[in-house]
C-alpha cells in the first residue's frame, strides 16, 4: 500500500514536472517585462536637508506609501498597504523615520527612511470617528519623552518617537468637541487644539505634552454658527467659516479670551457672492478662499483685519508654506496660461513681488494642476532654488526645476479600470519599418554568439552581449502587425479618465488621451470611466480605416446618474465622437451583428430598463429591427437577489420621438429566497471564447458532449450571515449554493450545494465547466471545485468518423428553448492561498489545452493546469485513463513555484487578469493589472507549432553544411572504391 | 488515522485582550501577536534579508494587511473572537496557511494550526514550508545533450550509415547482394501504390 502510494506520487511528480511552465532566469525580460507604479499622489515630504540621496516620500491614493529619487522619480522603495488602509497624513521625524497615519487614523507606523522597513506599529483607539491629524514637532530629539502628536477617533494620543508606545491620551470626543487644528508649541512644550463643539461653540484646550495634563479650557459661542473648517493663519489666529459660508470669521486668541471678527465675504470683494470654501493650503498669514470659481487670497493683518491681495480663476493650485531661510516662508502658485504653465513663488508677506517667475510648456493631456508641494535647494551662487512636485488631474507626477519637468511619471496606470486590445496596421510596402531588418551577416554573427553561448563557450563579456540582445530585439517593438499575433496594443482605461495604448513587445506607451468626455465639467460633476469596448473593427469592406473603441462612464456614483460615451481612434488616441451626459447606463450589450462600415451594434440599457442603439444611423436600426426577437439578455439584482431576463419589446413612446430607443419586457426572473440565499457572485463566458470541438474523446473510446452554450450564467449564493470576512461565522450557519443558470429561459440546470462553506467566490466560465474558489469553514481551508457540464442527448451519435467529417446528424436542432438533457460531473480539492482573481487562457482556435490563471494573495500569478481540475479524476486511474492524461486524484492542488507566470514579481495590488489569445494556436497573451502591470505570454502546452526562443538556427546551419560535406565525401569514397571494383 | 491523530493545540502565544468600544455597544476585540522566522537568515541575528523586507501578512484573505517588524515580528489589532486565517505573503518562500482561533471564553487563548498538514503551533512563529524556486535551473553544458538534440541525431544517423554501412555490405556474401539488384530490378521503380495494402490487394 504504502509502496504504490510512493510510486503514485512520483508517477504524479514525473506528469506534474512536464505540465510546469518554466522559465530559465536568463530568460526573464525577454517575453515579459514589468512595470511598477504609485497611483495619485495625496500628500509628498521631501528628505533633501542631509547629504546623501535626496528624496521625496509620497502617500498615494491606492494606499501606497513610497520614497522615491528626487533626481529621477525612480522607486527606492515602496509599500503597499491593505484595501482598508487609507493613508491620512504622512511625516518625517527624526531625520530617519517616515511617519504615516493611516485606516481613519487608527494606525500610526513607522518606516525606515533608506530602506522602508516597518520600525514601528502603534494602533490608536478611541470613541467614534473625527479628522485625523499629525504633528510631529519639528525639534524632536531621540528620546523617550519626545512624543509625536496624533488627533484621531476623537482622542489626542502623544506616542513615542522611538518605539511607538502612547505615552498617554486624552478623550476630547467624549466631550462633545471635535478638534479642527493641532498647534505645537516647542517653546513651552504645549499642545493647543482648538475645535467645535456643535456648531455654534468654539473651544480651545491647552495641553502640556509631555503627560497630557489639561491646563487650560477656553471656550466661546458664536451666534452664526461654524460650517466647520478651520485654518491656523498666524501663531493666535484661526480663520473659519460661518454655517451659511458667506461670512469668514477670522479668531483671535489672546492671553485669556476668544475675540471673532466677522468679514462678509461680499467685503472682500464687491461683486462676488456664494458659498464660500476655504482651501486647505496652509500659508502663513494669507489664505485662500474659494468663492464660486474665483480664488480670493486674504491677508490678516496684524490687527485682525482682513485685506484682499489677489483673486485669481479657479484652476489656479496653491502649495503649502514652505520656510527656507531665517524666518522667511515661501509658497507656490500655479496658474494655466494656454500649453503653458507659470509657477510663482511668493514670499507670504510680500504679495506684489515674485521671488520666483518660470513658464514651464506643459503637455495638454495632463489637465490642471490639482495639487503642487514645493521644496528649496541651494543653487552654486548661494542664492535659493525652488523645485515642486505637481500631481496632475491625469495623476501623473512631475518635478518640476528651474523652468523644466526634470522627470515625469505616469501613475495613472496604478489604477486600471478595463482593458482591451486592439490589433497594430499592417506592413504594407512603404511603411518603412527602419533599424528593424539586420543583413543577413549581422543575424548569422548574432545567431553564431547565440550558438556560443548554448556550447558554454562563450566568454563574459559575450553573454552580457547576448542578453542585451535578446533582450532589446527590435523584432518585438515593431509598430506593425506580426505573423504570430504577439504585437498588439492594449489599450488601457484609467480611473483618471485618461485611456493610454501600450505596446505588447516593451510595454511603452504608443498614446495616452485624458477624455474630454470623463473630465470633471459642470454638467458632469464626478465622472469616472466604466469600460472599454470594441466600436469598429475593421477588416473586410472597411480595411482603411483605423479602429475605434468605445468608452462609457457615468457622471455620478449612483448607477442612475447620466452616462457618458466616448468614441477613440485605436491607433492615435484621438476623440471622435461624445456624448456627453445622456442617459443613465445600466448594462452595455455588444451586439453580434455590425453595418457596413463594420461597426459592432451595442445596446446600452439604462436605470428605467430602456434599450438605446448606437451607433445612432438608419441602417443600425434596420439591422436591429430585423434581428429583433434574437436579442436576450440578462440582469442581477445582487440587493434583491433576484435574476431577470430581459427581451426588446418596440420603439420607445416618448413625448420626443426616438427611434434609436427601444421598450424592453421581462420574460423570466429567478427569486432567491432573501432570509437564506444572497448573491455574491455571477460569472459568464467570455463572448469572444473559441471551443474547437464539442466532443470529447474518454478513456475507452466513448465520445462526451460538451454542454456548450453562451448563455450559461454562474451565480453564487451564501446564507446572509456569511456575507462578512471569514471569522465572523460558524460552519454551521453558512452554506454556499452554486447555481448554474441558462440566460435565455431562466432554466437552473444545476444547482449544488457546499454546507460549511463561504465566500468570497472567484469562478471562472470557459467551455462547458466551470471552476470556482471559495472557503470551505469546516476543514479551515480555501477550496477550488470544478463542475463539468455534459449535453447527453446527443450521447447515442457516437460516429467517431462522422464526427471527425463534421457530419455527425443532430436529432435535435441546438436551441435555446429545447430542454436541454444534461449531467454533470463535479469534485472538489484543497488549494492553499487566499485568491484575487481567475482568469483562464484562451487561444485563436481553441485547440490548446487550457491552464488557469490564479491571481493569489501574494499578488503572483499562478497558471494552473486544467487537467488538476478535471471531475474524472479517481485515486487509481486505469491505464487507459491514465493514457489520456488523468492525473491520480490528491486532496489538494499542487503549486508549483516555476508555474508562477508571475516568477519572481509581483503585481501589487493585482485586481485583474486578461487573457488575449495570440495568433499562433499555442500561446496566449497574459496581462495583469493593479498598482503593477505586468504582461507575458504563455504557451499551455508549450509551442508546439513554433521553435523556441532558444532554437540555435546556426547549429542547424552546421548541420546542413555537415551534411553536404558528407554527401559529397561519401560520392567520392564510392567513386573511388568502385573504380577499384573494377580495376580488381 | 485522524482520530488518533494527537492534536496538539498548544495554547501559549500571548494575546492581550482590550476592550474597544465601537459605536455604543461593546465589541471585545483581541491582538493576535505572532513572529515570521526564516530558518538560515534568523542565525545570523537581527535583521531581514532584503528579499523578505517585503512581506506582508494578511488576515482572512486582506481583511488587514501588516508588516514584519525587522525581528520578524508582526501583531493585528482589534481581531473579533473567532476562528481566523493568518497568511504570510513572501516571495521566495512557501508558507502555510494558519488557523488561528480566538477564543471569547478564555481570554488570551490562541490556538493555532497549520492548515497545509494540521500542524499545531505551540506559538505562532510562522516558518515557510520550504523555499521557492522560480526558476528553472540551466543545465550545465554536455555532450549527450548535443548528440540527443534533433540535429545530433541526424548527424549521428548519418555516421551509421557512412561507416557502418559498407561494412555490413562487406560482410554481406556478394552472390546474395547480386540475387538482391537483380529482384530490385525486376521489380522496377518502387511506388507508393504497392506499399499501400488496396494496391497490393489489386495486385
Amino acid at each position: 500500500m504504502a509502496i504504490s502510494r510512493v510510486f503514485t506520487l512520483l508517477l504524479l511528480l514525473f506528469t506534474v514536472f512536464n505540465l510546469s511552465h518554466s522559465l530559465y532566469e536568463d530568460q526573464v525580460g525577454l517575453m515579459d517585462w514589468h512595470q511598477q507604479y504609485i497611483g495619485k499622489v495625496k500628500q509628498a515630504v521631501f528628505q533633501t536637508q542631509k547629504a546623501g540621496r535626496k528624496r521625496v516620500i509620497v502617500a498615494t491614493e491606492e494606499n501606497v506609501v513610497a520614497s522615491l529619487d528626487l533626481r529621477r522619480g525612480e522607486i527606492f522603495w515602496r509599500k503597499v498597504l491593505g484595501a482598508k488602509d487609507a493613508v491620512d497624513e504622512i511625516a518625517l521625524a527624526l531625520g530617519k523615520y517616515v511617519i504615516t497615519l493611516s485606516s481613519e487614523g487608527s494606525v500610526l507606523r513607522a518606516w525606515n527612511l533608506p530602506d522602508g522597513l516597518l520600525v514601528w506599529e502603534s494602533i490608536l483607539t478611541g470613541s467614534e470617528s473625527s479628522k485625523s491629524l499629525l504633528v510631529v514637532p519639528e525639534t524632536l530629539k531621540v528620546g523617550k519623552d519626545s512624543v509625536i502628536l496624533v488627533y484621531s477617533c476623537g482622542s489626542l494620543h502623544a506616542v513615542s518617537s522611538i518605539d511607538g508606545e502612547v505615552i498617554w491620551s486624552k478623550d476630547l470626543a467624549a466631550e462633545g468637541i471635535l478638534v479642527q487644528q493641532l498647534i505645537y508649541n516647542d517653546e513651552n512644550d504645549l499642545v493647543y487644539a482648538v475645535g467645535f463643539d456643535g456648531e455654534s461653540k468654539f473651544h480651545l484646550y491647552q495641553i502640556n505634552a509631555k503627560n497630557g495634563e489639561l491646563l487650560k479650557h477656553n471656550s466661546a459661542a458664536y451666534p452664526g454658527g461654524f460650517s466647520g473648517e478651520m485654518l491656523l493663519v498666524t501663531n493666535d489666529r484661526l480663520v473659519t467659516l460661518d454655517s451659511s459660508r458667506a461670512t469668514v470669521v477670522a479668531v483671535e486668541i489672546r492671553e485669556e479670551k476668544i475675540v471673532f471678527e466677522p468679514t462678509q465675504v461680499s467685503d472682500l470683494l464687491q461683486d462676488v457672492s456664494g458659498t464660500a470654501i476655504l482651501l486647505p493650503a496652509k500659508l502663513a498669514g494669507i489664505f485662500a478662499v474659494k468663492v464660486n470659481a474665483v480664488i480670493l487670497f486674504v491677508k490678516v493683518t496684524n490687527d485682525g483685519k482682513l485685506e484682499l491681495v489677489d483673486k485669481l480663476d479657479h484652476t489656479v493650485a496653491v502649495s503649502d508654506a514652505l520656510s527656507f531661510s531665517e524666518g522667511q516662508q515661501a509658497f507656490a502658485l500655479v496658474q494655466h496660461e494656454g500649453s503653458k504653465i507659470d509657477l510663482t513663488i511668493k514670499l507670504n508677506n510680500d504679495w506684489s513681488s515674485n521671488l520666483l517667475k518660470e513658464s514651464i510648456n506643459m503637455d495638454q493631456d495632463r489637465g490642471v494642476v490639482q495639487k503642487m508641494f514645493i521644496n528649496n535647494y541651494i543653487r552654486t551662487d548661494r542664492s535659493y532654488g525652488f523645485r515642486a512636485l505637481l500631481v496632475m488631474e491625469d495623476h501623473s507626477l512631475l518635478l518640476v526645476q528651474q523652468g523644466e519637468i526634470v522627470w515625469s511619471r505616469e501613475d495613472s496606470l496604478a489604477s486600471v479600470v478595463d482593458v482591451t486590445t486592439s490589433e497594430l496596421p499592417i506592413e504594407k510596402d512603404g511603411v518603412s519599418v527602419a533599424k528593424v531588418e539586420h543583413s543577413l551577416f549581422e543575424w548569422l554573427q548574432g545567431h553564431l554568439l547565440k550558438l556560443k553561448g548554448t556550447l558554454m563557450l562563450a566568454t563574459p563579456d559575450d553573454i552580457v552581449a547576448i542578453q542585451k540582445m535578446r533582450l532589446q530585439s527590435s523584432e518585438k517593438s515593431k509598430m506593425t502587425r506580426d505573423h504570430n499575433g504577439f504585437r498588439k496594443l492594449l489599450i488601457v482605461l484609467t480611473r483618471a479618465g485618461k485611456v493610454f495604448a501600450l505596446h505588447t513587445g516593451d510595454g511603452r506607451i504608443i498614446w495616452s488621451q485624458l477624455l474630454h468626455a470623463l473630465r470633471k465639467s459642470g454638467s458632469c460633476e464626478s465622472p469616472s470611466g466604466l469600460k472599454l469596448l470594441h466600436w469598429q473593427v475593421p477588416h473586410h469592406h472597411a480595411m482603411d480605416e483605423n479602429p475605434s473603441l468605445l468608452v462609457t462612464g457615468r457622471c455620478g456614483v449612483t448607477s442612475d446618474s447620466p452616462g457618458v460615451l466616448s468614441i477613440i481612434d485605436a491607433y492615435s488616441g484621438k476623440e471622435v465622437k461624445s456624448f456627453g451626459s445622456i442617459h443613465s447606463i445600466l448594462q452595455v450589450i455588444p451586439l453580434p451583428y455590425t453595418d457596413s462600415k463594420e461597426r459592432r451594434l451595442h445596446l446600452v440599457i439604462d436605470d428605467v430598463k430602456r434599450g438605446h442603439l448606437y451607433p445612432q444611423t438608419p441602417e443600425a436600426v434596420e439591422i436591429f429591427k430585423s434581428e429583433f426577437t434574437n436579442i436576450y439578455w440578462y440582469s442581477v439584482e445582487e440587493n434583491n437577489g433576484i435574476l431577470r431576463g430581459h427581451a426588446v419589446k418596440s420603439n420607445c413612446v416618448l413625448d420626443v420621438a426616438d427611434e434609436y430607443c427601444f421598450e424592453t419586457r421581462d420574460l423570466w426572473s429567478v427569486v432567491f429566497p432573501s432570509e437564506t440565499e444572497k448573491i455574491i457572485t455571477t460569472v459568464t463566458r467570455k463572448l469572444n471564447e473559441v471551443v474547437h470541438t464539442q466532443a470529447k474523446v474518454i478513456a475507452d473510446e466513448d465520445v462526451m458532449f460538451k454542454y456548450i452554450s453562451k448563455n450559461l450564467l454562474f451565480v453564487a449564493t451564501v446564507s446572509p450571515k456569511a456575507t462578512g470576512e471569514i471569522g465572523s461565522v460558524t460552519p454551521e450557519e453558512s452554506c454556499l449554493v452554486v447555481y448554474l443558470i441558462d440566460t435565455i429561459t431562466g432554466r437552473i440546470l444545476h444547482r449544488m450545494t457546499h454546507h460549511g462553506s463561504q465566500g468570497p467566490v472567484h469562478a471562472v466560465l470557459s467551455e462547458n465547466w466551470v471552476v470556482y474558489h471559495y472557503f470551505n469553514l469546516r476543514a479551515h481551508r480555501y477550496e477550488m471545485s470544478v463542475i463539468e457540464i455534459y449535453d447527453q442527448s446527443r450521447a447515442d451519435n457516437k460516429d467517431v468518423l462522422k464526427l471527425v467529417f463534421g457530419k455527425h446528424n443532430l436529432t435535435s436542432p441546438v436551441s435555446s428553448y429545447s430542454r436541454p438533457d444534461v449531467v454533470t460531473k463535479s469534485q472538489s480539492y484543497f488549494f492553499t492561498h487566499s485568491v484575487k482573481t481567475i482568469a483562464v487562457t484562451s487561444t485563436a482556435k481553441g485547440i490548446t489545452s487550457r491552464q488557469l490563471l490564479v491571481g493569489t494573495i501574494g499578488d503572483q500569478v499562478l497558471a494552473l493546469d486544467k487537467r488538476f481540475l478535471d471531475p474524472r479524476r479517481s485515486i487509481n486511474p486505469t491505464a487507459a485513463e491514465k493514457e489520456e492524461g488523468i492525473i491520480p486524484l490528491t486532496d489538494s492542488l499542487p503549486i508549483l513555484p516555476q508555474s508562477y507566470v508571475t516568477h519572481a514579481l509581483k503585481v501589487e495590488n493585482l485586481r485583474g487578469i486578461e487573457v488575449i489569445p495570440a495568433k499562433l494556436e499555442s500561446t496566449t497573451l497574459i496581462f495583469a493589472y493593479g498598482v503593477d502591470l505586468f504582461f507575458t505570454r504563455l504557451a499551455p502546452s508549450r509551442t508546439y507549432d513554433s521553435l523556441t526562443e532558444d532554437f540555435s538556427y546556426a547549429l542547424l546551419l552546421i548541420t546542413i553544411v555537415a551534411l553536404v560535406v558528407a554527401i559529397f565525401v561519401t560520392w567520392i569514397l564510392s567513386e573511388r572504391k568502385e573504380l577499384q571494383e573494377k580495376w580488381r | 488515522m485522524g482520530s488518533q491523530m494527537l492534536r496538539f493545540w498548544l495554547l501559549l502565544s500571548l494575546v492581550s485582550s482590550s476592550l474597544a468600544i465601537s459605536a455604543g455597544s461593546k465589541v471585545e476585540a483581541y491582538t493576535i501577536n505572532g513572529r515570521v522566522k526564516i530558518p538560515g537568515v534568523a542565525a545570523k541575528g537581527f535583521g531581514l534579508p532584503a528579499k523578505v523586507s517585503n512581506a506582508k501578512v494578511l488576515l482572512n484573505g486582506g481583511q488587514q494587511v501588516t508588516f514584519l517588524k525587522p525581528d520578524g515580528y508582526f501583531s493585528f489589532h482589534n481581531v473579533p473572537a473567532g476562528t481566523h486565517l493568518i497568511e504570510v505573503a513572501a516571495v521566495g518562500y512557501f508558507f502555510s496557511p494558519v488557523r488561528v482561533d480566538v477564543s471569547a471564553r478564555n481570554p488570551g487563548k490562541v490556538q493555532a494550526a497549520l492548515t497545509e498538514n494540521r500542524r499545531g503551533l505551540s506559538e505562532l512563529v510562522l516558518e515557510p514550508l520550504r523555499d521557492e524556486q522560480y526558476y528553472e535551473i540551466r543545465e550545465p553544458f554536455n555532450v549527450m545533450s548535443l548528440v540527443k538534440s534533433p540535429m545530433g541525431l541526424m548527424v549521428g544517423f548519418m555516421l551509421i550509415v557512412m561507416f557502418l554501412m559498407p561494412k555490413l555490405v562487406e560482410n554481406m556474401d556478394p552472390e546474395e547482394i547480386k540475387r538482391a539488384q537483380e529482384e530490385m530490378r525486376s521489380q522496377g521503380v518502387p511506388s507508393i501504390a504497392n506499399l499501400l495494402p488496396g494496391a497490393a490487394r489489386n495486385n
